[in-house]
């Protein structure tokens, strides 16, 4: 890729290096605004926190790998459960995939330099170290949430948990919900509006639909969650009484409000993995998606229709016939746009010309793992089925075939396509396909064995059972998948780090991928792309005119918007170029508001109240800074 | 990249891992039948001893077998583009974008709408009635059970009988179970005899009870509701009627006085010390409405809602010891002499 630049072009590609460098070391990752960058921070610690929660899971295994285990007591077993969920979700999953793989890859795919609120990006990023950390503050004072992730009144209520651990759990949330909305809302407005010019709507791909989609499906469930933790928060400290029947509250409403959120985030968790299935899908088939628009639309759809679903989550809670009908129905409907994309990729692989290579392994396990989800998920839209079936076993099969097979398949896949583009080098080839076999029948043989134990009456959430109730062989095949599955992911991990180190050199497109990110160096500058390219379809790497355009606009100097921090807006539907915007740079202020943040949350748990209103003057000081200080540029 | 002997590896590699695939496959079905087994002791979904049961049996296999379609379809699909994958050109159908959009719309839309207003049909506007809490004054048996951390109160209405974490009823006998709770939410679960349905503090809910034949069927606590959520078992016996009859009168008397002397004194413990504070026997002054009724206690199969079998030597455990036997309950330890323990032991025992 690299020819030799005029002189001119050198000289433009100098200044653009220039202005756009972070500042070298610690201090540069503390206060960059590059979502590359900020993207990266989100992947480590995002894969900390998996890390963490694949912890708590073997823990769990090991606990039930025989019946009466003695592996955890009952207390830790259920801290270990509910922080399980609670760090898969939302200290891995949506970071991971939002913050990591959304960050760095969109404004790659639409061709723009940065997000459009590039310092909310960072301050995004440190509000979200800071929930983890706080969260797990929990558990490391022996306050670990333990009243699941679900987290159910009374149960949670003062009455029946009086430690601080619920407390933990909704300070916790609504603290990363702070995080997770701030991103939702950078993305929906670098989405609409930093496009490339020419890339309408029509022509944005498909990754992008899914986080659009993700993105409001995120600013309008979170509140609901913010504001049954805010309720739990205001009955336990005030004695407030939402969820206390005895003054008049209602322990359903916790389970609403939850659901309300709970069940868009399904679609939050999945959505990203769809995007990124949409992206392995044409480049390893060598074709266009299947039934394009009708892709777009149905993500889209699975997001708004993922709203109107969540009571079949309480089934069981004695609602009348007929609400349960009604959702049920609802529940069916979603089945059709998730059942279009799955057609699509299949028809795609089919017509195609599959290149069955690491990243094409993990969607096709993926595929597999879906429809396994997918089927047993419509078991559940059968009222007496899910009513005999819920909170046991076959459900934690199910949502694991969904969210680790579905969702968390996807992205590792993601992991290895885009390793090459993030770091320049290629991974190992054979030991990247050696990963996915171990981490593909480890999950299989953990998870479809929770069906049979599940029809056999295996409720969730037990920390152990009796050797008379005949689910001991089936929990030994869950726990042995387990750990192979875990060591399949080790062998990933290996695999990314030692090709970090000494893998081959890559070139910009390895695969021969179809998106804008491809075009540019591996790794890509901090600038992104020299010359802002411009696109005529929705798979810009497939026109090489265009892309040859590109190198020879450089040498003109057009599109290259190096008077500063530039790049371009363009308008929303057909993405025509409206003016070059000034973008703010690096700036310290982001960690320090969040660091402030942290402060707020800290002492509203230990009731410090005057200290959090001095956190929350400082914070809006350095709000005012963060607004105010525009350091020079080179 | 490229390099002829990696590649050769990884395709060893590959196929090895297709015939463990295979492997496993087998394995997950040979897995799922064995499990269609009845296990002795167990509280399978898949064994149903009443009619509302058997509805959603049917309705499971049913749902099985068209998924098994489903699947099987799909995965044919992706062992074609497998076979394919060396083929030049495209395919026929793929240089016609119609074509694949047909194939997109027949199997993502018609095929699945087809299939899911068939399955509402049969499930949510036929089972659903089938499986449906009684209406008032269907039944003319009526239980109530209240859910306690951790363990069931069960109270005949109409009658004096409280007992716990037994069940009696009539066998072939519709029975309305009134459900409630007196702390958090638990979930009543009988799989062999009906659907499960939550107790909610504030939402008192109903479900049917009837059994085809007589036995006894294990169910089970199905919401998290704490430490012991997993040690909050039950058994429902289903009884001949005569059977039912004779039991109930029984939980019905009061404590009947203690014939040995060390059981007379072991009452005067139970009073004295703090077992009373917890536990009611009618018929004494012991009144506690924290644990279990006790006044028939050495009738019941288990203790502390299924955690142990009910005899001398694991009631001896569970009194000494029940912070060790069900770690997180709320029965403390007490501080007895031996002879004290022996005379406690002795009064329990003789509860009938």
């Amino acid at each position: 890729m690299t020819t030799a630049l005029r002189p001119d072009a050198l000289r433009r590609v100098e200044r653009l290096g220039r202005i756009w460098e972070d500042r070298p070391g610690v201090l540069g990752w503390l206060t960059t605004t590059d979502h590359k960058r900020i993207g990266l921070l989100y992947l480590f610690t995002s894969l900390a926190f998996f890390a963490a929660g694949g912890t708590e899971a073997l823990l769990i295994r090991t606990q039930l790998i025989v019946p009466n285990g003695s592996t955890l007591s009952p207390a830790a077993f259920n801290t270990t459960m509910t922080m399980h969920g609670v760090t898969m979700i939302f200290l891995f999953v949506i970071p991971i995939s939002t913050g990591a793989f959304g960050n760095y890859l969109v404004p790659l795919m639409i061709g723009a330099r940065d997000m459009a609120f590039p310092r909310l990006n960072a301050f995004s990023y440190w509000v979200f170290l800071g929930s983890g950390l706080f969260i797990y503050a929990g558990v490391f004072t022996g306050h670990g949430p333990n009243a699941g992730w679900f987290d159910y009144v009374p149960l949670a209520s003062r009455t029946y948990n009086p430690s601080s651990a619920i407390d933990f759990y909704a300070l916790g949330l609504i603290f990363n919900s702070i995080s997770s909305t701030a991103a939702a809302v950078n993305f929906i407005v670098t989405i609409f509006k930093m496009r490339a010019p020419g890339m309408s709507l029509n022509r944005m791909p498909l990754f992008c639909y899914a986080f659009l989609a993700v993105s409001f499906a995120l600013v309008f469930a979170l509140p609901a969650l913010s504001v049954d933790c805010a309720f739990l928060e205001l009955d336990r400290r005030l004695g407030f009484s939402f969820f206390d029947p005895a003054h008049g509250g209602d322990v359903l409403l916790w389970q609403n409000l939850f659901w309300i959120f709970g069940h868009p985030e399904v679609y939050i968790i999945i959505l990203p993995a769809f995007g990124i299935a949409t992206s392995i899908i044409p480049t390893f088939t060598r074709r266009r998606m299947v039934a394009f628009p009708m892709v777009a639309l149905a993500e889209i759809l699975v997001a708004f229709i993922g709203f109107g679903v969540w009571a079949h989550h309480m089934f069981s809670v004695g609602l009348s016939t007929i609400t349960t009908v009604y959702f049920a129905a609802a529940s069916m409907i979603v089945v059709i746009p998730s059942a279009i994309q799955l057609f699509a990729w299949l028809t795609t692989l089919v017509t195609g010309r599959p290149i069955f290579k690491t990243p094409l392994l993990w969607i096709i396990g993926f595929i597999v793992f879906f429809i396994i989800g997918g089927l047993s998920g419509i078991m559940f839209a059968a009222i007496p089925f899910d009513q005999q079936l819920t909170d046991t076993y076959f459900v934690v099969a199910h949502f694991h075939f969904i969210i680790f097979g579905a969702a968390v398949f996807p992205l590792l896949g993601g992991l290895y396509y885009w390793f090459p583009k993030v770091t320049g080098r290629m991974y190992h080839e054979g030991v990247g396909k050696l990963s996915f076999w171990l981490s593909f029948l480890g999950s299989a043989l953990a998870f479809f064995p929770m069906h049979i134990v599940g029809l056999l009456g295996m409720p969730r959430r037990v920390y152990t059972y009796s050797p008379q109730v005949g689910w001991a062989p089936y929990n030994l095949a869950e726990s042995i998948g387990a750990y192979i599955l875990a060591a399949g992911l080790v062998l990933l991990v290996a695999n990314l780090v030692v090709s970090y180190f000494r893998g081959a050199p890559a070139p910009a497109d390895p695969f021969g991928g179809t998106t804008l990110e491809w075009s540019t160096s591996s790794p890509p500058p901090p600038y992104n792309y020299a010359v802002i390219p411009t696109v005529t379809s929705a798979y810009p790497m497939w026109d090489v005119e265009d892309r040859e355009e590109d190198v020879r606009k450089l040498d003109r100097g057009e599109m290259v918007l190096e008077e500063g921090h530039e790049t371009p807006a363009s308008t929303v539907l057909d993405a025509n170029l409206d003016e070059v915007l000034d973008m703010p740079s690096d700036s310290p202020w982001p960690v320090v508001s969040a660091l402030m943040i942290t402060g707020i949350f800290a002492m509203l748990l230990t009731g410090h109240l005057i200290a959090m209103c001095i956190f929350l003057a400082l914070f809006a000081l350095s709000l005012g800074a963060w607004h105010g200080v525009e350091p020079q540029e080179a | 990249m490229g390099n002829p002997g990696r590649e050769l590896r990884g395709q060893r590699v590959a196929a090895a891992a297709r015939r463990a695939l295979l492997l496993a496959g087998v394995g997950c079905t040979l897995l799922l039948l064995a499990g269609c087994g009845q296990s002795e002791g167990g509280q399978s979904t898949l064994h149903g001893e009443s009619d509302q049961t058997r509805k959603i049996i049917h309705l499971w296999w049913g749902m099985l077998a068209a998924a098994a379609v489903v699947f099987g379809g799909a995965l044919l699909l992706l062992a074609i583009a497998y076979r394919r994958r060396t083929r030049e050109g495209l395919p026929a159908i793929g240089q016609d974008e119609d074509v694949s959009t047909g194939l997109v719309v027949a199997f993502g839309v018609v095929i699945p709408v087809v299939c899911l207003v068939t399955l509402f049909f049969i499930s949510d506007i036929g089972v659903v009635n089938a499986t449906s809490a009684p209406k008032p004054g269907q039944t003319r048996m009526n239980v109530s059970v209240v859910g306690h951390q951790w363990f069931w109160e069960v109270r005949y209405p109409g009658t004096t009988a409280v007992t716990a974490n037994e069940i009696h009823i009539p066998v072939k006998t519709p029975v309305n179970v009134r459900l409630t709770s007196a702390d958090v939410i638990h979930s009543f679960w009988v799989p062999e005899l009906n659907k499960k349905v939550d107790m909610l503090p504030g939402h008192p809910n109903n479900v049917l009870l009837y059994a085809d034949t007589v036995g006894a069927y294990r169910g089970q606590c199905a919401e998290f509701c704490g430490l012991q959520h997993a040690n909050m078992a039950m058994t429902v016996y289903a009884d001949p009627p005569a059977k039912f009859k004779a039991w109930l009168a029984n939980m019905s008397r009061p404590l009947a006085p203690p014939a040995s002397p060390q059981a007379k004194a072991g009452e005067q413990v139970f009073l004295t010390q703090q077992c009373a504070s917890c536990h009611t026997i009618r018929g004494t002054a012991a009144r506690g409405r924290i644990g279990p009724d006790l006044t028939h206690l050495a009738t019941r199969r288990t203790l502390a809602a299924l955690t142990i079998p009910n005899d001398r030597v694991h009631l001896a455990d569970w009194v000494a010891n029940p912070q060790r036997v069900k770690p997180g309950n709320k029965m403390p330890g007490l501080n007895l002499t031996g002879t004290q323990f022996q005379q406690l032991l002795a009064f329990l025992q003789g509860l009938k």
